[in-house]
């Protein structure tokens, strides 16, 4: 599905200066809408943007990124985005400590977007996968593959109950829902991929589309893969710029001439087709990369 | 009624005061004195989705090599009390891939292009100077020194006068007189300004100054280093204050030598400081990281902080910190 990139289609980015509209608890994580003018209007799922944090004279210099949940282009705020992060690490914290009108400095929209089968492709049956709050992309996903006719099924995986995200929104959407926590607080207890195989026959899917930890991707692409699907994978790689300049979130990847590089996860992703990536090796250089060794230069 | 075309008035707020900022460094004419860093601008094309390249004073590229380069593994970045550690590996297409698409693609886009060039031994430095001459869109080239010098057990260059000396004088030599050759300093020297002098005596026409300084984060749950190349350049407004220091000593000991400021600079206020302890020009690294425009930005800052200032031109500005007391 390589050849299905469709990037002449996509709007560069734009930097602009958004505000919150409203923050919420959603179990362990924090739900924030932002008013952010002209960025609704070009997003595609899969897509993320990139925020300014800390306030003016902050010490955190780096940009985060934020996979999008949903945008609104209508209303009274002309366009909103929607993120969903936990509040882990001073940015995140600082973030969800905005009250409402708070200016926050917006990039978006950033990467490459999932693929929808092609027009004309017929009815295709797809399987969404999400660990954690990595599942937030995905509803805006499903949106737009129901609107093609498509069917759509949903696994859901996290910790524990508190750390599913959407399994409401996935409920109202989907065909069906499995939903797997570790600890077994909600649905099965084990991992998403313990499901899967059922869900994949079950539905008679087609494309797999996932989100979430760099071990869930592994995985599922793993399973999909064994049933001779296709796996479009959305990465979480940490990130300084988000727009491609600092090459800090890079990750092995096959090129079509079967070729490993370091891509950036930013501008090549954050979407890739799942047998594509190395993910056995994510945190190396494998034997064979274009360009390895390593040069000791900084 | 009238359709006859109004003579606009001038907008109520009272006129922005104006400085000439034409930035002169040596023989090389600039329309402004500000820049991007090398690698934290990519080669450019990315950052002009968020501002037009020519409008600045020049792009410096991010390091060029001979060949391709991979990079390091991840993690290679960690973030620090204002400012960030990164350790890539100087990942980057090569010479080659380089003259075919990033430079001409400068070059069509107006962007006057200072090229970074590394290398791990001196011919390095010497063949990759030969390949960019005479390249259009070619304004200068900066030559990143911070890097291990394999003939000398991977002591680096920029922290050793004589070697540093070397792989300048070899660049000279392969490059068009024309063309304007800046040595990259790192701070990590006992005494910058010897390795200064020497760069210069070998004929570098300027210096830029500084690198990054190298520094290291422990990840206090795995209690491990948190870079895969443990450890990294630290870079951002955390070392603003050491790169006044260098620019100070360098401008006060060759007040001849133009020097390109770089380290922290996040606004105009902040260029301005790197200006008045010495810089010709100032480079706008980390700070694009956090605001993709921020090149543009810090060039309006430091044009109305100047004329704040009563500064009429840019230049006059240059080492105004060192004059001597009334």
């Amino acid at each position: 599905m390589t050849e299905a990139r469709s990037e002449a289609r996509m709007a560069p980015p734009v930097q602009v200066r958004g505000a919150v509209l409203s923050t919420r608890r959603v179990g362990a994580y924090h739900h924030m809408s932002l008013v952010a003018p002209g960025i609704a209007e070009h997003t595609r799922p899969g897509q993320f943007v990139a925020l300014a944090v800390g306030g003016p004279d902050t010490a955190l210099v780096l940009r985060r990124a934020f996979s999008i949940y949903r945008v609104s282009t209508r209303g009274v705020y002309g366009g909103t985005v929607e993120i969903v992060f936990a509040a882990l690490g001073a940015g995140t914290r600082w973030l969800a400590a905005q009250q409402q009108h708070t200016p926050v400095d917006v990039v978006g929209p950033l990467g490459r977007p999932f693929n929808l089968p092609r027009a004309g492709s017929g009815r295709a049956s797809a399987t969404l996968v999400g660990g954690g709050y990595g599942s937030a992309p995905l509803f805006a996903l499903a949106e737009q593959l129901l609107n093609r006719g498509s069917r759509v099924d949903f696994v859901l995986g996290a910790g524990s109950q508190d750390r599913l995200f959407g399994a409401l929104d996935a409920k109202r959407m989907a065909s069906s829902v499995a939903i797997t926590t570790d600890d077994g607080s909600a649905g099965t207890r084990g991992v998403v991929t313990d499901v899967l195989p059922a869900v994949l026959q079950r539905s008679q899917t087609d494309v797999v589309y996932a989100c979430g930890p760099m071990g869930m991707l592994d995985a599922v692409t793993g399973v999909a893969t064994d049933h001779g699907l296709p796996a479009q994978c959305a990465v979480e790689e940490s990130m300084a710029c988000g727009i491609g300049v600092c090459m800090t979130c890079v990750l092995p990847v096959e090129g079509d001439d079967g070729v490993t590089r370091m891509v950036r996860s930013c501008v090549e992703g954050p979407v890739f087709l799942g047998d594509r990536v190395r993910w056995d090796a994510v945190g190396t250089v494998p034997a064979g990369t274009h360009g390895a060794p390593v040069a000791g230069a900084r | 009624m009238t359709f006859s075309v109004r003579t606009v008035a001038a907008p109520s707020a009272p006129p922005e005061p104006t400085c000439d900022m034409t930035a002169a460094l040596g023989q090389l004419t600039l329309p402004n004195p500000v820049l991007t860093a090398s690698g934290c601008a990519a080669a450019g094309r990315e950052l002009a989705q968020f501002f037009d390249v020519a409008v600045i004073g020049a792009v410096v590229t991010k390091s060029i090599q001979r060949e391709p380069r991979s990079g390091r593994a991840t993690p290679r970045m960690a973030e620090t009390p204002s400012g960030m550690l990164n350790s890539i590996g100087l990942q980057g297409p090569g010479i080659d891939a380089f003259l075919e698409h990033d430079l001409p693609w400068l070059a069509e886009n107006g962007a006057r292009a200072v090229v970074s060039i590394a290398g791990s031994s001196v011919e390095d430095y010497a063949e990759l100077a030969r390949r960019l001459r005479g390249s259009p869109g070619l304004t200068a080239l900066e030559v990143n020194i911070s890097c291990p010098n394999v003939a000398d057990r991977g002591l680096v260059f920029a922290c050793d006068p004589q070697a540093a000396g070397a792989v300048v004088s070899a660049v000279r030599a392969q490059t068009a007189p024309s063309v304007p050759v800046f040595a990259k300093l790192s701070p990590d020297v006992t005494d910058i300004v010897s390795v200064a002098r020497s760069c210069v005596d070998a004929g570098a026409d300027g210096l830029s100054l500084i690198n990054t300084l190298l520094g290291m984060a422990l990840d206090l749950d795995t209690m491990r280093p948190v870079l895969a190349g443990v450890t990294g350049g630290l870079s951002g407004p955390a070392i603003r204050p050491v790169a006044v220091r260098c620019i100070w000593q360098v401008h006060a000991a060759l007040p001849d030598v133009p020097l390109i400021g770089m380290g922290g600079v996040r606004s105009g206020l902040d260029a301005l400081e790197l200006v008045l302890a010495g810089a010709s020009a100032v480079s706008v690294g980390t700070a694009v990281f956090n605001d993709p425009g921020a090149p543009p930005r810090v060039l309006r800052e430091l044009a109305h902080a100047l004329a704040e200032r009563g500064f009429e031109r840019f230049s006059d500005a240059i080492g105004y910190a060192h004059r001597a007391t009334a």
